[in-house]
């Protein structure tokens, strides 16, 4: 079977790549792509550790087909700092929100596509928001803590 | 054994065609909707090659229409662009509660109602707030489609109605009469992120004296499929949905179970449950339609 052509845009550039129909977004991003950012947990939606945003809405990377990106907006991890670190990265790095660091990317951009929809959520919708991203080191608290700090300084940068 | 391939036609005539070439060559094929149970199954209880129908290029399947008599809900559309619709979830509570419950953020950014459906989990959560409505399948095939009841839709554990060259487009619920409303509850050991115990849908309709006019009930997770039960809301209507009314729904509900024992519940468990879950959501429905 002839792989698939696709033409998509990821962070803002415009990438072409060739699948196999049954090849996921996440292994398309990591293995034909080269963003090794977006990481495998579970690869079956479980953990969010391939969470990525595609056409304004949080998905897992590991269930969508990479055939289903033609045409589509994808943003990963990557794409979120600038000249400078995100200030969800920057958070995360503060409150010591990581340790292993597998979830961290999936948090990052789970977390990144909460404050773009809801800039001021309280602690519950910030705990079921991220109730698909599952981390085994932190215990969450200080995840969530540099999440609420982070839409604190979005919403008055120092 | 071939190999894997992905389609996205732009046409319903065209997915009827695919599906009905398949199925006269013996060829495998499925439909993709969200993909949320697809992809999972394609590395786990089903990896025979297979060619992939996806159905998100169509504008039926797409179609969301609120009408003065009939709300229409296409078959690839994520459960998270249903629930950021107001007047959707003003006028079918208990449906969009149910799509939320499925999943994480993450999944409900994919997966739709309509595979939920077809998937026909005896667990999955829409299933029986869709019958609670008396959501009807919009299925197409090469003979002009034909419509089925979502009761009579699930035909056992993974298995649907669907014939060779069928797919369902989308999903017909009646718009709520005036005095309407509907809820549904699950059961789950924790607070997000499980699957379903036992679950209950309940629409009802209130006159003015607050008199139950019309009602139904759907459950499950009790049962090899979600399970329409009338006795439950025959034991509604006709009465001001106090106790001894719900007592006596919940109790048909209870009859109307078959439940397994599993590590989620035993059978008796589940039984017992699933009558407090209709009880619960009655009342809810109860209390959205004096609410306003």
């Amino acid at each position: 079977m002839a792989r698939i052509q696709v033409e998509t845009t990821v962070n803002g550039q415009t990438q072409e790549f060739l699948c196999d129909a049954d090849q996921s977004l996440l292994d398309v991003l990591r293995d034909e792509l080269g963003l090794t950012g977006t990481k495998e947990g579970c690869a079956t939606g479980d953990c969010g550790a391939c969470s990525v945003v595609v056409d304004g809405r949080l998905i897992c990377a590991c269930l969508m087909l990479g055939a289903e990106a033609q045409g589509k907006q994808v943003e990963t991890i990557e794409g979120v700092a600038g000249e400078q670190l995100h200030p969800l990265q920057q958070k995360f790095l503060e409150h010591a929100a990581l340790q292993c660091g597998v979830c961290t990317p999936g948090f990052i951009v789970a977390a990144k596509a909460l404050l773009e929809k809801n800039p001021d959520p309280d602690e519950t919708t910030i705990r079921y928001w991220l109730a698909g991203n599952l981390c085994r080191c932190t215990g969450y608290d200080k995840i969530i803590r540099a999440v609420q700090d982070a839409a604190k300084e979005l919403a008055h940068p120092a | 054994m071939g190999a894997y391939a992905y389609v996205a036609p732009q046409s319903v005539d065209e997915v009827v065609s695919v599906l009905s070439d398949h199925a006269q060559s013996g060829e495998p094929v499925q439909i993709l909707a969200g993909g949320t149970d697809l992809l999972v199954q394609m590395r786990s209880v089903n990896r025979t090659p297979r060619t992939i129908v996806d159905i998100k290029k169509l504008s039926e399947t797409n179609r969301l229409s609120i009408g003065a008599d009939e709300i229409y809900i296409g078959a690839a559309i994520p459960s998270a662009e249903l629930f950021e619709n107001v007047e959707l979830k003003a006028l079918l509570p208990g449906l969009l509660e149910a799509s939320d419950l499925i999943g994480s953020t993450q999944i409900q950014g994919r997966a739709t109602m309509g595979g939920n459906l077809c998937n026909a989990s005896p667990a999955g959560d829409s299933i029986p707030a869709m019958i609670a409505v008396g959501a009807i399948c919009d299925i197409a095939n090469a003979t002009g489609g034909r419509q089925v009841a979502v009761e009579d839709f699930v035909t056992g554990v993974g298995s649907n109605a669907l014939q060779d060259g069928e797919f369902l487009l989308g999903l017909q619920i009646p718009r709520p009469a005036a005095r309407s409303s509907d809820a549904y509850l699950r059961f789950i050991p924790r607070t997000e992120m499980d699957i379903a115990v036992a679950g209950a849908g309940v629409s009802v309709t209130l006159d003015e004296s607050g008199t139950c006019t019309a009602a139904r009930v759907g459950i499950g997770a009790v049962a090899p499929t979600a399970l329409l039960v009338p006795d439950a809301a025959a034991a509604l209507v006709g009465s001001q949905l106090e106790e001894a009314a719900l007592q006596a729904a919940g109790e048909a509900c209870t009859a109307a179970a078959s439940p397994i024992s599993d590590k989620r519940g035993t059978a008796d468990y589940r039984r017992k449950v699933v009558a407090v879950l209709c009880r619960r959501a009655t009342e809810i429905a109860k209390q959205r339609v004096l609410g306003g």
